[in-house]
């Protein structure tokens, strides 16, 4: 990891502030479809929230149903006394450069919290936008979802099409109470002299699930995260779900992590990365320290022509009971899986994608209708620059 | 239909085939028997040209072309269709998906075709996988009625199904071959008959299929060389009393 440490000083982290945007749909054409590809709907419908930030500044926040807040971190710092139960208290603020930076110059994020009991059926959108060439951003999040409440968030992170190079660090911190739900999806939509370092946490409590979507499909230069969720309390489950897709020029190190310290709980690991040039770090650790507990963790790696997968997971178990297993499979498509379609009329090439995109496929992440077609509108988009 | 003049197949270097013979015409039934490692799937892999079997003689002829070393899908464009025995799980590939693609670009009723064989419930499935033996050759028989080829190639439609499955399978590879013949006020069934020029060449092991196609013609294949012409039932009552020993003789 030493040998991918940024060099923050050739970014720009003051000064790129910019006026609120009352309506999404007023952003060129161009910033409006590297939103929508990350999920982002500038009409808003069937939104229970809607969040965005631009460079260093909050530039739109909406709520647009009861039982759900969404506000910029810096208004809820205010508001809520500084969040002394949630702020900086399951990341170190001094684990690195970036949490460091963050702490000492936060431009903004969200903070989204459901009331108690609270079941919003539509999702949250937010974005982290950047559109200033060189900008670097500091991000902090804060996501608490309360007793018994559902909720679905859709975090996109985005630089516009311009931006050569730019730099994204966020820090993110998940609280889901008893009996509560998240499904959260981020999708990445990076460039190609952008650098990312997502640092997130997690606690779940007793009951409480926590769905986590990935996808990565664009060429990123340099992205290091390793989120990590605690089951703290009996009966949690945590779900890991990502599609990462690795062109040329891209580096990429990324796992998860899923601690199970309490009895009755479920964690699961389900990665798929796909190299056509760049280079895929694919770690994952599940720790089984309560029994009974179960843990799955699974890699799966297709090297496309030319590339890196290295997949690295690891099980952890301190008791007797824990059930923790993990398959792990780095290699390119099996001949024997072409001919089977060939021999159904496909000749190799529409065979060879069929099997990529059902390779991909993010059917079990429960996307919502149009972000699923946008996802796979995407994939199927960055299939000319994958043969 | 099909003409195969003379094939030597090798897999690495050890020859399989060894100068094999046979015409099917069209709407012909035609059976192969031949104990463990005798060269049957080869035979099978090397008419759909798998790229492990390498021909290193003769020739394959299908409705007049030579077919020796076409790609894989243009064998099965030209109406070559064949059900694998062991066929690969893709995962995130709905069954359905594919059965819509075995049609190429036909109006196809996947829900009704799949009613036929009881597979309506997996069509949401990824293919093939966790599926049963018998559930494989559903699948596989979904997969050719869409495709609608003219010659179909059966690696053992019995191996691994249940007796309850196997007349389904039976009677379903029985329709394959023979269409879905039946009085209709248009056409006599005589002229349904003429127009089908469905050919199948079935690989058995154990003959329970003969009890449902009307097999018209069987042969041997032992050690690679294609051998006893005869009607099926014969060549099938004759394997069940004296093994393949006779073939030796033959042979020598």
């Amino acid at each position: 990891m030493q040998t991918h440490d940024l060099d923050l000083k050739k970014y720009q982290f003051k000064g790129a502030t910019s006026g609120a945007i009352g309506d999404l749909r007023t952003m060129s054409a161009e910033d409006r479809q590297q939103l929508l590809m990350s999920g982002v709907d500038v009409e808003e419908r069937e939104r229970s929230g809607s969040f965005l930030h631009l460079d260093h500044s909050n530039v739109h926040c909406r709520t647009m149903q009861p039982g759900v807040e969404v506000m910029d971190i810096k208004a809820a710092l205010k508001k809520y006394d500084g969040l002394p139960d949630y702020f900086w208290r399951l990341i170190d603020k001094n684990k690195d450069q970036y949490t460091k930076a963050a702490d000492k110059n936060l431009h903004g994020g969200y903070f989204i919290k459901t009331e108690k009991g609270a079941k919003i059926t539509q999702p949250v959108q937010s974005c982290l936008f950047i559109k200033g060439q060189g900008v670097g951003q500091n991000i902090h999040n804060i996501i608490i979802v309360e007793e018994d409440s559902e909720l679905h968030i859709i975090s996109g992170c985005a630089v516009a099409h311009d931006v050569k190079e730019a730099a994204h660090l966020g820090v993110s911190e998940f609280y889901i109470k008893k009996g509560a739900k998240l499904t959260f999806t981020m999708i990445h939509n990076w460039g190609e002299e952008v650098a990312v370092r997502p640092r997130s946490a997690g606690v779940i409590e007793e009951n409480g699930v926590f769905l986590n979507n990935y996808i990565l499909l664009k060429q990123v230069k340099d992205l290091q995260m390793y989120p990590t969720l605690a089951l703290n309390g009996p009966g949690a489950v945590a779900r890991f779900n990502s599609v990462i897709v690795a062109p040329h020029g891209s580096y990429v190190d990324t796992g998860n992590r899923i601690l199970l310290n309490a009895p009755e709980t479920r964690g699961e690991i389900i990665a798929r990365t796909l190299t056509t040039g760049g280079t895929i770090i694919n770690r994952g650790h599940i720790g089984g320290y309560a029994v009974p507990c179960k843990g799955h963790l699974e890699c799966k790696g297709l090297i496309l022509g030319e590339g890196v997968i290295h997949a690295i997971p690891e099980l952890e178990g301190t008791k007797p009971g824990v059930e923790l297993s993990h398959e792990a499979a780095v290699g390119k498509i099996a001949q024997e899986e072409i001919e089977y379609l060939m021999a159904r009329g496909m000749n190799e090439e529409e065979a060879t994608s069929t099997i990529v995109r059902g390779f991909l496929n993010v059917d079990i992440m429960g996307l919502p209708p149009e972000l699923k077609d946008t996802v796979e509108k995407t994939i199927s988009d960055s299939e000319k620059d994958m043969f | 239909m099909l003409k195969i003049e003379n094939l030597h197949v090798n897999i690495g270097d050890c020859e399989v085939l060894k100068g094999i013979n046979l015409k099917i015409h069209e709407g012909e039934t035609f059976i192969l028997f031949g104990p463990n490692g005798s060269g049957k799937t080869t035979l099978l892999m090397s008419i759909m040209g798998f790229g492990n079997y390498t021909i290193t003689k003769g020739r394959i002829i299908f409705k007049r072309k030579d077919i020796t070393h076409a790609p894989i899908h243009e064998r099965a464009k030209l109406g070559i269709g064949m059900s694998f025995q062991r066929p690969p799980t893709i995962h995130g590939l709905k069954t359905r998906h594919l059965v819509e693609m075995c049609a190429q670009g036909r109006a196809v009723d996947v829900e009704g075709l799949a009613r036929k064989v009881n597979f309506d419930s997996f069509l949401d499935r990824d293919i093939n996988s966790g599926f049963s033996g018998g559930e494989i050759k559903r699948s596989e028989l979904l997969q050719l009625m869409a495709q609608q080829p003219n010659l179909v190639l059966f690696d053992e439609p019995e191996s691994g199904v249940d007796l309850e499955n196997m007349a389904l399978i039976g009677t379903t590879v029985r329709q394959l071959l023979d269409g879905d013949i039946g009085p209709k006020p248009d056409r006599s069934i005589k002229q349904q008959k003429d127009s089908l020029a469905t050919a199948g060449l079935i690989i058995t092991h154990t003959g329970y299929i003969l009890e449902y196609v009307n097999a018209d013609r069987a042969q041997v294949l032992f050690t690679g060389h294609l051998c006893c012409e005869a009607r099926p039932r014969d060549i099938l009552e004759h394997i069940r009393k004296y093994g393949y020993q006779e073939c030796v003789r033959c042979l020598q």
